[in-house]
C-alpha cells in the first residue's frame, strides 16, 4: 500500500509533465490536422532553454529564481516555435498530406541536432533547484514522501491549465481557434485570421511544453539532446489516450501514462517501462482509435 | 525582357525593415543556445560560456541574407512567375530515355572507375563508404516504396524487419555455422513474417496513426534487442559476425582464400568489391520483383488501395490480403538489407536500428516522389551520399580553424535538407507517374491530379 501510494505520488508528477506536452499536441492536431513531430524536440529545446536562464539567474537570485526561469523559457520557446511554424509547416499548408510530416520529422532531426552541435552532446546536470520533503507518513519504515518540487509541479500545472482552460472557453482567440478546429474556409469567411489563429496555437503550446521542460530540468536536475523523443511518443500516446483533439483528455491521458509508466517499473521491469507505454499506444489505436474522451472519425466517400 | 510586364522595382525601404526584422528576430532564436554555452569546469559544476562573436555573426549572416533575398531573389522569382511557361524542351525527352541505361552503366562500372582514379589503397573508403552505403539505402528505400510508394501504407517502423533480417543472420550464422547464401532467404522469410504478424493488428488503421504505431512497433523491437541480454547481447551488440564467401572460398589471406586461390596478392579490397556486386544485385532484384509485380493483379490492387481503399474494397479487392502481402513484400526486402548489413559489417548493435533510420528511409521515399523508383534512387544518392561526403571535407578545417569539424554538421544539414526539399517540392524530386495499366496510350500523370496516402 505504501509503495503504491508513493508511486502514486511519482506518477501523477510524471503525468503532469506528459500532460503538459501533450496538450501542444493534440491542439496542433486539432487545428491542422498534423502530428507535430518535432513537439518532442521543442520540448528538449525548452529544457536547455530552461537550463542556460536558470545558471544565469541563480547566482543573482537564488532558488526564487524558478518563477523567472519559467518565464524565460516560455518566451523564448515560443518564438522557437512560431519560427518553425512560419517556416516549415505554413508554405505547406494545403499541400500533399506527407510533406508537413516529412519536414516535421526533419525539423526534429535539425532541433536536436543543433542542440548537439551547440551545447555539445554529454548530459548537463545542475544542482538541484529547490529541496525538501514532506513526509506524509511512515509505515513500515517505509516513508511516503512528497517533496517540494512535486508539489510545485502539481500547483503549477493546475494553475496553468485553469489559465488555459480560461483562455480556449472564454476568449476571443480559444473561439477562433474551435472555429478554425471546425472549418477553416468557413471560419475565414466569417472574418477569423486563420493564419494568425494557427501561429496563436503553436504558441500556447510552445508555451505549455516549455513549462514542461522547465519541471522536467527542476525535477531530474539533467538534460541532454536527445531527451526530446522519448518523452515527445509518450506525450503523444497519451494525447492519443486520451482522444486526439480534446484537452482534459490530453491531461487525463498523460496522467494516465505517467501512473502506467511508474507503476510498471515499480511492479514489474523498468528496463521494459518504454515498452509498456508503446503498447498503451499500440492498444489504444487499434481498440479505440477515438481515445476516451475523443470524437469517433467518420469516414467520408 | 520582351514579353511580361516590367518587374516592380525593389521597395529598398521596405527591404531594409524586413532584414531588420529578420535580424532581431534571429538574435532572439538564437540568443539563449549560440550565445550562450553550457561546459563543466574543472570541479565538475555547469557554468556559462559567452559566444557573442559567433551570435552575431549569425545574425549578421541571417540579416544580409533577407536583404539579398529582397534585392535579387524576389524579383527575378516574380519575373519567373509572370512569364509564360515554357514547354518542356525535346531534349529532356531524350535524357530521361537514356538516363536509366546511363546509371546501370555507371553503378555496374563503379569499382573500376574507383579503382582507376583513386588507386588500389584509397579505393576501399570509396567503394565502401559511398558505393555500399548508398545501395544499402536505394534497396531500402525501394522495400519501403513498395509499401509507402505503391500501397500508400505510411510504414515509420521498418528499421525493425531491417533488425529482424541481421540479427536472424548474426544468431544463425553464429550459433548454427550456416552459410550467407542458406541465411539470406531465410532471413528475408523471418522477416516478411514479421512484417505480416505486426500488419495485422493495424489493418484498420490509416494515415497518421498507422504511422505512429509502427514507430511504436519499431521501437518495441529495439528495447527487446537491448533488454533481451541472453539472446541479442544488449547494448554491446553481437561481434564477429561470420562474413559471406565467395561460393565457399573466404575473403582472407590465408592458402584456401579467394586472393590465393585466384593468384593474387591479398588485399581488403577484393570482399568490397564482392561486396558492392552482393549489394547491387539484391537491389536490382528488389526493383525488378517490384516492376513485374506492379503488372500482377497484386500490385494493381496495391496501387488502387493507395489511391481510394473505400472504392477499393466495394470493387471486391479484399484490402486485408492487399496491405499484408504488401507488408510482408516490404519487410523481406528490409530482411535480405538487414542479412547483408550484418554480413558486411561483421558487428551490430541496437544503436543500428533507431528511429532515425526509419526517418531516414521514409524520408528517402518520399523525397524521391512516393512510387518512382529512379526517384528513390536518386534522393538515397543525395541524401546519403551527400551526408557521407560531409566526412571528406577537410578543407574546411582551413577556413574555420583545426577544431572545425564537418561530421558534426552532419545530421544537422540532413535535417535542414528534408525541410528545405519538402518546401522546394512537396511531391518529392520525380512527381510524374506512369499508370502500369493503360486504355489506349501510356502518357505520364501529374502527381498533383492524385491523391495518395489516405487509406
Amino acid at each position: 500500500m505504501e509503495v503504491f501510494l508513493q508511486q502514486l505520488i511519482n506518477g501523477i508528477t510524471l503525468g503532469s509533465i506528459y500532460g503538459l506536452i501533450a496538450i501542444g499536441y493534440t491542439m496542433v492536431f486539432g487545428i491542422i490536422g498534423m502530428v507535430n513531430f518535432a513537439h518532442g524536440d521543442v520540448f528538449m529545446v525548452s529544457s536547455f532553454i530552461a537550463l542556460v536562464a536558470f545558471l544565469l539567474l541563480v547566482s543573482l537570485l537564488g532558488s526564487s529564481s524558478i518563477a523567472l526561469v519559467l518565464i524565460v523559457a516560455m518566451l523564448f520557446t515560443s518564438l522557437v516555435n512560431w519560427t518553425i511554424e512560419r517556416l516549415a509547416y505554413r508554405p505547406l499548408r494545403g499541400s500533399f498530406r506527407l510533406a508537413p510530416l516529412i519536414s516535421a520529422i526533419g525539423m526534429s532531426i535539425f532541433l536536436s541536432n543543433f542542440v548537439q552541435v551547440t551545447q555539445g552532446p554529454r548530459n548537463k546536470s545542475i544542482p538541484p533547484m529547490v529541496q525538501g520533503d514532506f513526509v506524509l507518513f511512515t509505515k513500515n519504515d517505509y516513508p511516503v514522501t512528497l517533496s517540494v518540487k512535486q508539489l510545485i509541479i502539481w500547483i503549477v500545472t493546475a494553475v496553468l491549465l485553469v489559465c488555459f482552460w480560461y483562455l480556449v472557453t472564454r476568449t476571443r482567440l480559444g473561439r477562433a481557434q474551435r472555429a478554425c478546429e471546425q472549418d477553416q474556409k468557413m471560419a475565414a469567411l466569417v472574418g477569423v485570421d486563420v493564419d494568425r489563429t494557427i501561429s496563436m496555437t503553436f504558441v500556447i503550446a510552445a508555451a505549455l511544453a516549455a513549462v514542461a521542460g522547465t519541471m522536467y530540468l527542476m525535477y531530474y536536475g539533467v538534460v541532454s539532446f536527445a531527451d526530446g523523443f522519448v518523452p515527445g511518443v509518450k506525450a503523444f500516446t497519451a494525447a492519443v489516450l486520451g482522444g486526439i483533439g480534446s484537452l482534459p483528455g490530453a491531461v487525463i491521458g498523460g496522467i494516465l501514462i505517467g501512473l502506467i509508466e511508474t507503476m510498471w517499473s515499480a511492479y514489474f521491469s523498468i528496463d521494459y517501462k518504454d515498452v509498456a507505454a508503446f503498447s498503451v499506444l499500440a492498444i489504444t489505436l487499434i481498440f479505440l482509435p477515438q481515445g476516451l474522451f475523443g470524437r469517433p472519425d467518420v469516414e467520408k466517400v | 525582357m520582351a514579353s511580361g510586364a516590367p518587374a516592380k522595382r525593389v521597395d529598398a525601404v521596405r527591404a531594409l525593415r524586413d532584414a531588420g526584422v529578420t535580424a532581431l528576430l534571429t538574435f532572439g532564436l538564437f540568443l539563449p543556445l549560440i550565445g550562450f554555452q553550457t561546459v563543466t569546469d574543472v570541479r565538475n559544476d555547469l557554468i556559462l560560456n559567452t559566444r557573442w562573436p559567433l551570435l552575431f555573426a549569425v545574425v549578421a549572416l541571417v540579416g544580409f541574407s533577407r536583404l539579398a533575398y529582397s534585392f535579387a531573389i524576389e524579383p527575378w522569382l516574380q519575373n519567373r512567375a509572370l512569364k509564360p511557361a515554357v514547354e518542356p524542351a525535346a531534349w529532356r525527352g531524350k535524357v530521361a530515355r537514356w538516363i536509366i541505361p546511363f546509371a546501370i552503366g555507371f553503378v555496374v562500372a563503379y569499382p573500376a572507375i574507383v579503382l582507376a582514379t583513386a588507386g588500389f589503397g584509397r579505393s576501399v573508403k570509396w567503394i565502401d563508404n559511398f558505393g555500399i552505403q548508398v545501395l544499402i539505402y536505394v534497396m531500402l528505400g525501394w522495400g519501403l516504396n513498395i509499401v509507402v510508394g505503391l500501397a500508400g501504407l505510411l510504414d515509420l517502423g521498418y528499421v525493425a524487419f531491417y533488425a529482424v533480417g541481421a540479427y536472424s543472420y548474426a544468431l544463425l550464422a553464429k550459433t548454427f555455422g550456416f552459410s550467407f547464401w542458406i541465411l539470406l532467404p531465410l532471413a528475408g522469410t523471418l522477416a516478411s513474417f514479421w512484417g505480416i504478424l505486426l500488419g495485422f493488428p493495424v489493418l484498420r488503421l490509416r494515415g497518421d496513426y498507422l504511422a505512429i504505431v509502427t514507430l511504436a512497433f519499431g521501437e518495441i523491437i529495439r528495447i527487446v534487442l537491448i533488454n533481451w541480454v541472453d539472446l541479442t547481447n544488449g547494448y554491446a551488440g553481437i561481434t564477429s559476425i561470420p562474413r559471406p564467401t565467395f561460393f565457399g572460398i573466404p575473403f582472407n589471406a590465408d592458402d584456401d582464400g579467394f586472393a590465393a586461390v585466384f593468384g593474387l596478392e591479398y588485399s581488403p579490397i577484393y570482399r568490397t568489391i564482392f561486396l558492392y556486386y552482393l549489394i547491387l544485385a539484391l537491389a536490382f532484384l528488389t526493383a525488378f520483383v517490384t516492376l513485374r509485380l506492379r503488372r500482377l493483379p497484386v500490385g494493381r490492387a496495391w496501387e488502387a488501395l493507395r489511391e481510394d481503399e473505400i472504392a477499393c474494397r466495394s470493387l471486391g479487392i479484399n484490402t486485408t490480403n492487399t496491405k499484408l502481402t504488401a507488408f510482408a513484400m516490404g519487410a523481406m526486402f528490409a530482411g535480405f538489407a538487414g542479412s547483408f548489413f550484418a554480413a558486411r559489417q561483421g558487428f551490430i548493435s541496437p544503436d543500428s536500428f533507431t528511429f532515425l533510420e526509419s526517418a531516414t528511409i521514409l524520408s528517402i521515399v518520399v523525397l524521391g516522389g512516393m512510387g518512382s523508383q529512379i526517384g528513390v534512387a536518386i534522393a538515397a544518392v543525395v541524401m546519403i551520399g551527400g551526408t557521407e561526403i560531409m566526412r571528406e571535407l577537410d578543407f574546411l578545417k582551413l577556413v574555420f580553424g583545426s577544431t572545425f569539424d564537418p561530421t558534426q554538421y552532419r545530421m544537422l544539414l540532413f535535417g535542414l535538407a528534408m525541410v528545405l526539399i519538402m518546401i522546394w517540392r512537396p511531391r518529392g524530386l520525380i512527381t510524374t507517374r506512369q499508370p502500369s495499366v493503360v486504355l489506349k496510350e501510356r502518357k505520364a500523370i501529374a502527381s498533383d491530379l492524385v491523391k495518395e496516402g489516405h487509406g
